[in-house]
């Protein structure tokens, strides 16, 4: 009798809800946003040469060699198969400057997944973006080497190599929006062409692995914000259209502020945390020291995403 | 009746199990602050050690007479007195140290280590005792400042102690000697050492339940052979 009611028992699938299965599994998404990060690979290796593909590399191959041993040394199941760390080393790779040291990426590598993810449980446990943590480590250990930017391939400005950001900031010179759309200006390796960018973001958006919402607020929020500024006095401060295609903006858009463990689940939450990350960019590049605040927003309104869920909640069926 | 604890144990508890730096959580201000360079690490917790131990021996000894009303007030005063002796020989004896610790020497007034063991301990405990637990904490101090110290100023500049360690082509980890990276090594350092007590702990418990079993299994066998 008893044996029978096991045997019954093993048969069912028992478990707690949700009982609504997704078609997309940890691994399939992962693979899914390497795809769709190749075209800004592919632009930075055409503008900034064949060692920028070295550089990522290097990042994702420590990047799998760190969770590695880390899930070894916690006794936990290896998981380097689900691309996670794949994603993140790429990630990583992409916004460091071109022609960066191969000893610092890997030291950026391994801090990423190390402290910015492991430490807090692994994957899906993580409150900030590891590779935007492992970008702020080096950031605060090399300034200069982070900061010197190499002249891209085809530019059609041939003195200088600074990013169209510090180029405005420190000498009020406003570049063209043409190069910056192609991606032929200063920057990080993944972060000058606005249209490869465009490309993989709006991928990641149709196969439904990207939910509009973010990108779709946090560029209306740019415009607004910054456009409030330009209306103020549109010598002194640039235009909308600049500040959208400059720096990191569109990078940190469709693949940092999206990360699925660090971004709102509510579509409310996801407007207020999309033109919060718009509204700190513009405060640190118009009155902040450094030209660029994409990275440091983000970070920031990481920390906030646990209370935007909190603070958003869906009223249940029923409640007043 | 309280359970008496050895002279030894008094020591030792300050060193690892209560660590003022990494289990009691205190002074943590001059611990993030000075420690960009062994040699700070080291003048601040000597320095910090030798207020702990005269003031803890002092109020020790005063225990009896310090209204309870007014007992924080007093134990200011008597800590305050140290510090200003500490304060004055290292500016007259170490200036180039005194100027790099800056205003951290006269805060060990307020530093929590002091008061804390002054209230938790040398208040309730005599005088031999009292100085015990304030060397114990005081080297417990001194070692988690000089770890953090020796790690900060090696990434961040290459040496410890002011001599060359790592190679020159070994590019200095700038964010190591920023406030940042005294909280990344902190927090590093905290979670190594709760986790090796935490594994002591683990084998402490499996062996008195394996103690337990025994003894059971022993008295259930007796039982059964009386029968």
């Amino acid at each position: 009798m008893e044996n029978s009611t096991s045997k019954f028992i093993n048969k069912l699938e028992l478990s707690s809800s949700p009982h609504i299965h997704s078609k997309w599994s940890t691994k399939k998404v992962m693979w899914f946003v390497v795809l769709s990060l190749l075209p800004p690979l592919i632009s930075g290796i055409i503008f900034f040469g064949i060692y920028q593909l070295l550089i990522i590399a290097v990042s994702v191959f420590f990047a799998i060699v760190t969770e590695a041993i880390i899930k070894k040394i916690r006794k936990m199941k290896i998981t380097i198969d689900d691309g996670s760390a794949v994603v993140t080393g790429i990630l990583l790779g992409l916004v460091l400057p071109p022609n960066f040291s191969l000893t610092a990426t890997a030291i950026g590598a391994v801090f990423s997944i190390a402290i910015g993810k492991e430490l807090f449980g692994g994957l899906g446990f993580n409150i900030f973006n590891p590779a935007l943590i492992g970008r702020a480590f080096l950031q605060a250990a090399f300034p200069v080497a982070m900061t010197t930017w190499t002249k891209p391939n085809f530019s059609v400005d041939t003195i200088t190599s600074a990013t169209p950001l510090a180029a405005y900031k420190f000498d009020r010179v406003l570049t063209q929006l043409k190069p910056m759309i192609i991606g032929n200006i200063g920057g990080s390796i993944g972060e000058t062409s606005a249209i490869a960018i465009l490309i993989g973001g709006i991928f990641l958006i149709v196969v439904k692995i990207v939910n509009w919402r973010i990108p779709v607020s946090m560029i209306l929020g740019m415009i607004l914000f910054s456009g409030i500024f330009w209306l103020i006095d549109p010598i002194k401060y640039p235009n909308p259209l600049f500040h959208l295609f400059a720096g990191g903006f569109l990078l940190g858009t469709f693949f940092m502020a999206t990360d699925w463990v660090t971004s709102p689940i509510t579509a409310k939450g996801m407007w207020i945390f999309g033109f919060c990350i718009s509204l700190i960019v513009v405060i640190i590049r118009i009155f902040g020291g450094l030209p660029e605040g994409v990275m440091y927003a983000i970070l920031i309104m990481n920390a906030f995403v646990p209370l935007i869920n909190r603070l958003t909640e869906p009223r249940t069926f029923g409640e007043k | 009746m309280k359970k008496q604890v050895s002279y030894w144990h008094e020591f030792f508890k300050g060193i690892w199990e209560i660590n003022p730096t990494f289990k009691q959580i205190l002074g943590m201000c001059p611990t993030l602050a000075v420690t960009v360079s062994a040699i700070n690490g080291i003048a601040m917790s000597l320095a910090t050690t030798f207020v702990l131990i005269f003031s803890s021996f002092l109020i020790s000894c005063l225990r009896k007479i310090i209204p309870n009303q007014v007992r924080i007030a007093a134990y200011i005063v008597i800590i305050a007195t140290f510090v200003t002796i500490a304060d004055l020989i290292m500016k007259a004896k170490f200036p180039v140290l005194s100027k790099a610790l800056g205003p951290f020497v006269p805060l060990i007034v307020v530093n929590c280590i002091i008061l804390g063991r002054a209230e938790a301990f040398a208040s309730k405990n005599p005088p031999i005792r009292a100085i015990l637990d304030a060397l114990g904490n005081g080297a417990g101090f001194f070692i988690a400042l000089t770890v953090m110290g020796s790690i900060r100023e090696l990434l961040g500049s290459r040496t410890i102690l002011g001599y060359q360690i790592l190679p020159l082509s070994f590019e200095p980890l700038l964010v190591m000697i920023l406030p940042a990276g005294a909280f990344i090594t902190l927090g590093l350092l905290m979670g190594i050492s709760n986790s090796i007590i935490e594994r002591k702990k683990k084998i402490e418990h499996n062996t008195l339940i394996e103690k337990y079993k025994d003894k059971m299994s022993s008295t259930h066998l007796s039982i059964k052979s009386s029968n």
